[in-house]
């Protein structure tokens, strides 16, 4: 068994998934591999996850060893932010051709991460391993260390080439590469007792920030950001923290447990989406790091905040709830989204048609029956026309979904909200449930829904009797569009 | 004209190419009820997936055979003869256009071998049309897998016959062209009393138009019914050079005379186009065309103030640079940087002193100083450092609405260029303040670059 191969199966034997704990020995042992099928698949590969898993990283210049496609067809398209540095954003690949794919890559990949050092100087190269150049037997793990001891800055090989697996699979083969090289090698300045790791949080859109104020508040030093807005030396120095908050569901569960594991920092799983969410990671966190050794006022300090902004933001939830009382919504997420926003959302008036079940947990569905009292609108798959046909069929006023699915509800006439990755609003914090919100009262309200939901005069069964009556309006010199219409 | 140089660098640097697959991926987006299925790992779908959902905003029919590291090792086969099935029993599209990657190049799967066993053993996908074209990642660009993607739909499913259809012409467009320039080629071609059939035609798929039901494979596009009656053709027209490969193959399989225009946009070319539909309608030019001519040549009187002498930065892919850099030449501007992402015959024709098979990193180098930058949707970091104006050109178009949309192909097209481009000129103009006419301040010998940073704007204009 290859090192990767062994790898990959120990990832998949997390034994602090609660999905595989759930699960007999002999199928814990099979991992979670599921078989895709051909023809009938869809999602990102491991290359695709692992890249972004450590792309907020934003000091980092992330090389992809690969032919074009890999990098060419994709990079710059998330929309993880950076307070500094943006070499991150730069795309930086091997291109290999034809050449490459009979002598190998390995010279080409040395030249470049010399290359990107001679002209870009950043604190660490990550190089990511593609299907080809593994499939041909380059050694990036030995060119690394090469380049690396040659050239005095740490060079990493991020080896998750697509086809080993899924875009998971692949969020937590790029936390091993951290696990692996990066976190422990650097002492931080000071530490605080305070000092917690925000694992599984990317900054999408600047939600990190969002939250971000309500930790400093309470005097909570976040210390390393695994990944967004990261800083190589940050992430370097994480095993330092007290505590750690694992964020995004499963994705990089690997790296919570093993940071346990090693350096003794206790976690729990929490998320920043939806106030009672908030509120609950907050008090959490506090109580972990008064176990930890932190000051014993910070609980009560805690829920003065939680106290004061829970309030403002209900407050501020208030308006919406004439205007939304009612409303349908078709949720299609999933992980903790698939409950997470659900109690904001019934607040303010609104109905769940139905909440996709992908990528959760047994927990998110107890959770899900808990909050909406019943499981009748639960759903494992939905497929596009299913979707389509229920969204024109009008059975639900709204959807939330990914932007995969944007373009069926649109065609169906009906107003859409991003809250997947590649959302433009930042959703987290006691804020962001009240830009959620907002965001669905926008799309719901936009004039456009009315005009387009018209059909054409020469559609409508008498449109010529119409068009004799508005006519015959418009001598009379009276607005033509109220008969029209 | 131009000399043709290779980047020699070992890492590229924000790449302006994009891979083969997804170049042939889009050719098949242009059929009538067809899948793309690609032949490799998920990812390499789901990248491509990405890609044209952003830059049209549609949801994109794509297929993966989802190729694990053991099936890539032992080979395909089962793969691809699930994926078939599968396709067959969810989708039932009338074409499949199946298209290899770098693994399964690389591991050399038999791809027409493997169509032969599993056409033999299930006869039931009888009615569903597949073409395998054989792309590998790591050999050359987007362009080129459209192009052989055109060239093996023509070879495998185009016939000879002995009808001549006289009004009915081809029309072969290359992947530069956008859903609106074939619109508008349409338009040309059916004034002239023609029918013309576009292989692939993306304006029938790919418009953004509200369909009534909702189907897992493109809905609008050239029929295969069409495609097979292209060899009765009058003739073929091939806009880009990407598609003369096909056009010959066309000529070989059935005789059907062609003409590869390398460009539609400017005077000459649009000239030509119509004077020649004239001869095979053989009709008079519609009086629209004089009319709209007219007016090109109007937008050019007054254009021209704008792009004289200007320095402009270009990186596309060969067929789109060739027709941008003609276009802005003979308006009078001059291109400071040619970047291209493939080899191509066009090449040394482009009006540049070189062209650089490069990247971005080599755009954004050579473009120090200009007065424009054009380029995808990837230059907007490059215009950001700069500071340059930035005018986008090309796939993708991520963050503009309307891509599928431009126009800038005919009379029309080349007026509505004019338009566009020199507008963002002249936003750009600097307005004189006291320091510029200092006696200190360099002579003003070299207007075009002056003009960039305004310091003899006055003068030149």
């Amino acid at each position: 068994m290859s090192a990767l191969q062994q790898k990959v199966a120990s990832v998949l034997e997390e034994p602090g998934c609660a999905t595989n704990q759930a699960k007999g020995e002999k199928e814990r042992k099979a991992g979670c591999k599921k078989q895709l099928t051909p023809g009938a698949a869809a999602g990102g590969c491991a290359f695709d996850g692992a890249k972004i898993a450590l792309q907020p990283i934003v000091d980092v210049a992330h090389l992809v060893h690969g032919p074009i496609a890999c990098e060419g067809n994709s990079w710059d398209s998330r929309h993880t932010l950076s307070s500094g540095s943006h070499i991150y954003r730069t795309g930086f690949t091997t291109d290999m051709n034809e050449m490459d794919v009979v002598y190998g890559g390995e010279k080409k990949l040395y030249r470049a991460i010399k290359e990107i050092i001679d002209k870009y100087d950043p604190p660490a190269v990550f190089v990511y391993q593609t299907c080809l150049p593994a499939m041909i037997g380059d050694d990036i793990e030995a060119v690394c260390k090469a380049a690396a001891a040659k050239f005095g800055k740490p060079v990493i090989p991020v080896n998750a080439p697509g086809f080993v697996g899924s875009k998971n699979l692949g969020n937590k083969l790029g936390g091993e590469a951290l696990l692996d090289y990066v976190i422990g090698t650097r002492e931080p300045e000071y530490t605080t007792p305070c000092d917690i790791n925000l694992i599984g949080e990317y900054n999408v859109v600047g939600e990190l920030w969002q939250v971000k104020p309500l930790f400093d508040e309470l005097g909570i030093r976040i210390l390393a950001t695994i990944s967004g807005d990261g800083r190589y030396n940050d992430v370097a120095t994480a095993h330092k923290a007290r505590a750690a908050i694992m964020l995004c569901s499963q994705a990089l569960i690997n790296v919570a447990r093993k940071m346990e594991e090693r350096y003794g920092i206790p976690f729990f799983e929490g998320s920043f989406y939806g106030v009672s969410d908030m509120s609950d990671a907050l008090r959490k966190i506090s109580a972990l790091l008064v176990r930890q050794g932190g000051p014993a006022d910070l609980p009560e300090r805690a829920e003065a905040l939680i106290a004061r902004e829970e309030a403002k933001a209900w407050a501020r939830l208030e308006p919406y709830k004439a205007r939304l009382k009612g409303k349908r919504v078709l949720l299609f997420t999933g992980g903790v989204k698939s409950w997470s926003v659900v109690s904001a959302l019934q607040e303010v008036g609104m109905e769940i048609v139905g909440t996709s079940m992908r990528k959760t947990t047994a927990n998110d569905r107890e959770k899900v029956k808990e909050i909406m009292g019943t499981d009748a609108h639960m759903f494992d798959e939905l497929p596009p026309r299913e979707m389509y046909r229920m969204l024109r069929d009008s059975q639900a006023d709204v959807m939330l979904s990914g932007g995969r699915s944007q373009f069926v509800a649109l065609k169906a006439k009906t107003p859409w909200v991003e809250i997947n990755q590649e959302r433009h609003h930042a959703l987290a914090g006691y804020d962001g449930i009240v830009n959620l919100v907002d965001e669905i009262d926008k799309a719901l309200y936009n004039p456009v829904w009315q005009q387009v939901r018209q059909p054409a005069p020469w559609e409508r069964p008498d449109w010529e009797q119409d068009l004799e009556e508005w006519q015959s309006c418009n001598q009379e010199e009276c607005a033509g569009e109220v008969c029209h219409g | 004209m131009a000399e043709v140089k290779h980047s020699r660098k070992a890492c590229a640097v924000n790449p302006l190419k994009m891979s083969q697959p997804i170049g042939a991926a889009l050719a098949f987006l242009g059929m009538d009820q067809a899948l793309p299925l690609l032949h490799g790992s998920q990812g390499c779908t789901a990248f491509g997936l990405v890609l044209f959902v952003k830059h049209f905003r549609e949801t994109i029919p794509l297929q993966t055979t989802a190729m694990n590291e053991v099936t890539t090792i032992l080979g395909g086969l089962e793969n691809v003869e699930q994926a078939l099935v599968n396709i067959h029993k969810r989708a039932a599209p009338a074409l499949v256009g199946l298209i290899s990657t770098g693994i399964t190049e690389a591991k050399g799967d038999d791809v027409d071998g493997f169509l032969q066993l599993i056409r033999q053993k299930h006869p039931e996908l009888a009615d569903m049309e597949v073409v395998f074209v054989s792309t590998p990642d790591f050999a050359g660009a987007f362009q080129d897998g459209w192009g052989k993607a055109v060239l093996r739909m023509v070879e495998t499913i185009a016939k000879p016959s002995n009808v001549r259809r006289p009004w009915q012409v081809n029309i072969l467009p290359g992947c530069h062209l956008t859903p609106g320039d074939i619109e508008e080629v349409k338009e040309m071609v059916e004034a002239f009393g023609l029918t013309p059939v576009v292989l692939p035609d993306l304006s029938g798929s790919m418009d953004g138009h509200i369909p009534e039901t909702f189907l897992p494979t493109t809905l609008g596009g050239t029929r295969l019914d069409e495609l097979r009656s292209m060899g009765e053709s009058a003739y073929t027209l091939v806009i880009g050079e990407q598609g003369r490969a096909a056009a010959a193959k066309l000529k070989d399989i059935a005789g059907v005379p062609y003409t590869v225009f390398d460009r539609l946009t400017g005077l000459k070319p649009c000239d030509d186009f119509l004077a020649l539909l004239s001869r095979i309608a053989n009709t008079e030019v519609p009086p629209r065309f004089k009319r709209q001519r007219s007016q090109l040549l109007d937008a050019m009187l007054d254009g021209h103030f704008h792009f004289g002498k200007k320095k402009v930065a270009v990186a596309a892919e060969p067929d789109l640079l060739y027709a941008l850099t003609t276009f802005l030449t003979e308006m009078g501007a001059e291109i400071q940087v040619a970047v291209t992402s493939t080899e191509s015959p066009l090449l040394n024709r482009v009006p540049a002193d070189e062209v650089l098979i490069g990247d971005l990193e080599d755009f954004e180098q050579g473009a120090v100083g200009a007065d424009l930058l054009i380029t995808h949707a990837h230059g907007r970091q490059a215009a950001a450092r700069l500071g340059i104006p930035f005018w986008r050109s090309g796939l993708p178009t991520f963050d503009r609405l309307g891509a599928a949309h431009k126009v800038s192909v005919g009379y029309r097209g080349t007026r509505n260029l004019i338009f566009e481009v020199g507008n963002v000129f002249i936003e750009n103009l600097h307005e004189a303040v006291p320091d510029d006419f200092r006696p200190t301040a360099e002579p003003a010998a070299s207007c075009g670059t002056g003009c960039a940073h305004g310091a003899a704007a006055v003068a030149c204009h």
